[in-house]
């Protein structure tokens, strides 16, 4: 990843040699960072959706349900964990799938892949993206129902579900760079939106798993979401289904499979080009 | 610089070749975009790729660049295969379809860019040569059409590469900012820096580029300086009312394409004057002369139909 393979029949080159140092691998790496974040932060639409959205959600069914019980905890709690989990699948799903959409149908994808920066570098800066806006919104939940909803949530639980959400939104990921490479830049957010939003509800992420339909429940343990969320509620002392080395196990499967829709929409879509 | 229409197919690249395309080949499913496509750009050169669309001059930048790989045959980017990222540290590029995303501002995608280069210019050097000084805090979204091609050259300049390659630098520009942009591009021309360009118009080419290179339907069809290149292709369409048949008009001299058109014949030629001068002797009584510049088009038909041998051993 820090150098490329020296050409057997190449000439030097003149400047920098064949491989950058990591140095100014990291800087070059600290800058597009940097570059990404403002750029985020700056789309009103991106931050709202990604950060409020979960927040609201949560104090709205927080509020009605809040300080119900649910199994060993009360329902504040386990919505900061199932809630968590929305919110970081929604930053991951969209950071990468509508940023890359919109950016090929710019050009500016392509206008980096001239450059001499490492491809590298763009996944990994949208990554730390990702996961940047992921850390807050979590913060943001846990402030949220610490201080109006009624959670309660030890110190030690807090760090473990940040943990476990931040590990969980690595497949979301790259399920969004999938996405982002295969669809165009008006119908990314639409069709993210129809897998994100049903996919979040069928996982029990808005309304506890053992209160939905029988036929959603049947369903759920085919959607990555609901492994996270269950992973999620195992942090907090809720009361989990199955396994939390087979969430663990999905969210694998689920990473593997995206990536390699990823690379095949990354071949087809880096192929398109003009006369 | 060329001094000839000679051929580069087949000579070893030298060493010191900025760019080297050896028989190219590149197609879009049963489209060929490069049929066979050969040019060696050596350093210092300004190399105009000139061709009407669908000729395959983005095609070639494309391979040049990195983004595609070709079918057949090679490319060369200072000697290293160009989908090496290290072979592009020399290499600053412009493209044709080109936005960077609105929110940010000129100097931020000036500084964000020039970080990915070993050693870049300065950052304000590069927006001051673009002409961008006086908006450099302002957000991509909010510049003018001619500002936006500005910002695309300084990010194609903020790296100090030897060579740019700038797509269609002008395209969608009224003439004024076209000519802003030249200044621009000629600014950037230092001691050994080479530049590419396509372009579709050929005073463009001609107020650039030190040699052309035409380009049809994925083939070199002639190379040249600038004044060879007008001296070969039909630069001007003459039409004029004469009682002289066709073959007659065909045998004037520097006649590339006769056609009738109407009452009147109709002729594409290197250059009007002379051929005016023997049409009226020939013929006293010819009448409604008009002169017109011809189009890159036109002088592409004269070059395919009229002369096909001459260039032949180019493609």
């Amino acid at each position: 990843m820090l150098s490329t393979p020296t050409h057997p029949h190449a000439a030097p080159a003149a400047t920098g040699g064949r491989s950058m140092t990591v140095g100014r691998y990291l800087r070059t790496l600290g800058s597009e960072t940097g570059i990404e974040l403002l750029k985020n932060v700056r789309i009103p639409i991106f931050a709202v959706s990604t950060v409020a959205f979960p927040v609201m959600f949560y104090l709205i069914f927080g509020a009605t349900f809040g300080r119900q019980g649910a199994g060993p905890i009360n329902v504040a709690t386990y919505m900061l964990a199932t809630y968590g989990a929305f919110g970081v699948i929604g930053a991951s799903l969209f950071s990468f799938g509508v940023g890359l959409a919109v950016e090929r149908a710019q050009g500016w994808m392509r206008l980096k892949r001239a450059s001499p920066m490492p491809a590298s570098v763009t996944v990994l800066a949208k990554l730390a993206n990702a996961l940047a806006f992921a850390a807050v919104v979590v913060a943001a939940l846990m402030l949220a129902g610490v201080t109006v909803g009624g959670a309660h949530l030890s110190l030690g639980a807090a760090a473990a579900l940040l943990g476990v959400l931040l590990l969980g939104a690595l497949p979301f990921c790259v399920l969004g760079q999938a996405f982002g490479y295969a669809l165009g830049p008006n119908s990314a957010p639409v069709v993210l939106n129809l897998i994100y939003l049903p996919m979040a509800f069928a996982s029990g992420l808005w309304i506890p798993i053992h209160q939905l339909p029988g036929f959603v429940q049947a369903i759920a343990p085919y959607l990555p979401a609901y492994h996270l969320g269950q992973l999620a509620l195992s942090t907090v002392g809720a009361h989990v289904e199955g396994n939390p080395l087979g969430h663990a196990a999905a969210l694998l499967v689920t990473a593997l499979v995206a990536g390699a829709a990823a690379v095949v929409a990354y071949r087809r879509a880096s192929l398109a080009t003009y006369g | 610089m060329e001094a000839t229409l000679s051929p580069t197919a087949g000579a070893t690249p030298p060493a010191t070749a900025v760019a080297a395309f050896r028989g190219a080949r590149y197609a879009y499913g049963a489209t060929v975009a490069l049929a066979g496509f050969d040019l060696t750009v050596h350093p210092g050169e300004v190399v105009a790729v000139l061709g009407p669309n669908g000729a395959g001059k983005t095609t070639a930048l494309h391979l040049l660049m990195g983004l595609l790989a070709p079918q057949a045959g090679s490319v060369r980017l200072y000697g290293a295969d160009p989908r090496e990222r290290a072979a592009r540290e020399r290499l600053g590029v412009m493209l044709q379809v080109s936005g960077v995303p609105e929110t940010l501002t000129v100097r931020e995608h000036v500084r964000a860019y020039a970080a990915y280069y070993p050693a870049p210019m300065a950052i304000d050097e590069a927006i001051a040569t673009a002409g961008l000084a006086e908006v450099a805090r302002r957000p991509y979204g909010k510049l003018s059409g001619g500002q936006r091609q500005r910002l695309h050259l300084a990010l194609a300049l903020v790296g100090d590469p030897d060579l740019l390659v700038l797509d269609e630098p002008t395209t969608g520009l009224d003439a004024a900012a076209r000519r802003t942009l030249w200044a621009s591009i000629r600014a950037m021309l230092r001691r050994g820096r080479s530049v590419i360009l396509t372009t579709h118009d050929l005073d463009e080419a001609d107020a650039l580029a030190d040699r052309i290179v035409l380009l049809h339907h994925g083939r070199v069809l002639a190379e040249g300086t600038p004044a060879e290149i007008k001296a070969t292709t039909a630069s001007r369409r003459v039409r004029i009312v004469t009682r002289l048949d066709e073959a007659r008009v065909r045998a004037l001299p520097g006649v590339h394409e006769v056609r009738r058109d109407g009452q009147a014949t109709e002729v594409l030629c290197a250059a009007a004057e002379p051929l005016v001068l023997e049409l009226l002797t020939a013929d006293p009584t010819a009448h409604d002369l008009e002169v017109s510049g011809a189009t890159l088009e036109d002088a592409f038909l004269a070059l395919t139909a009229a002369r096909p041998r001459t260039h032949r051993e180019v493609a």
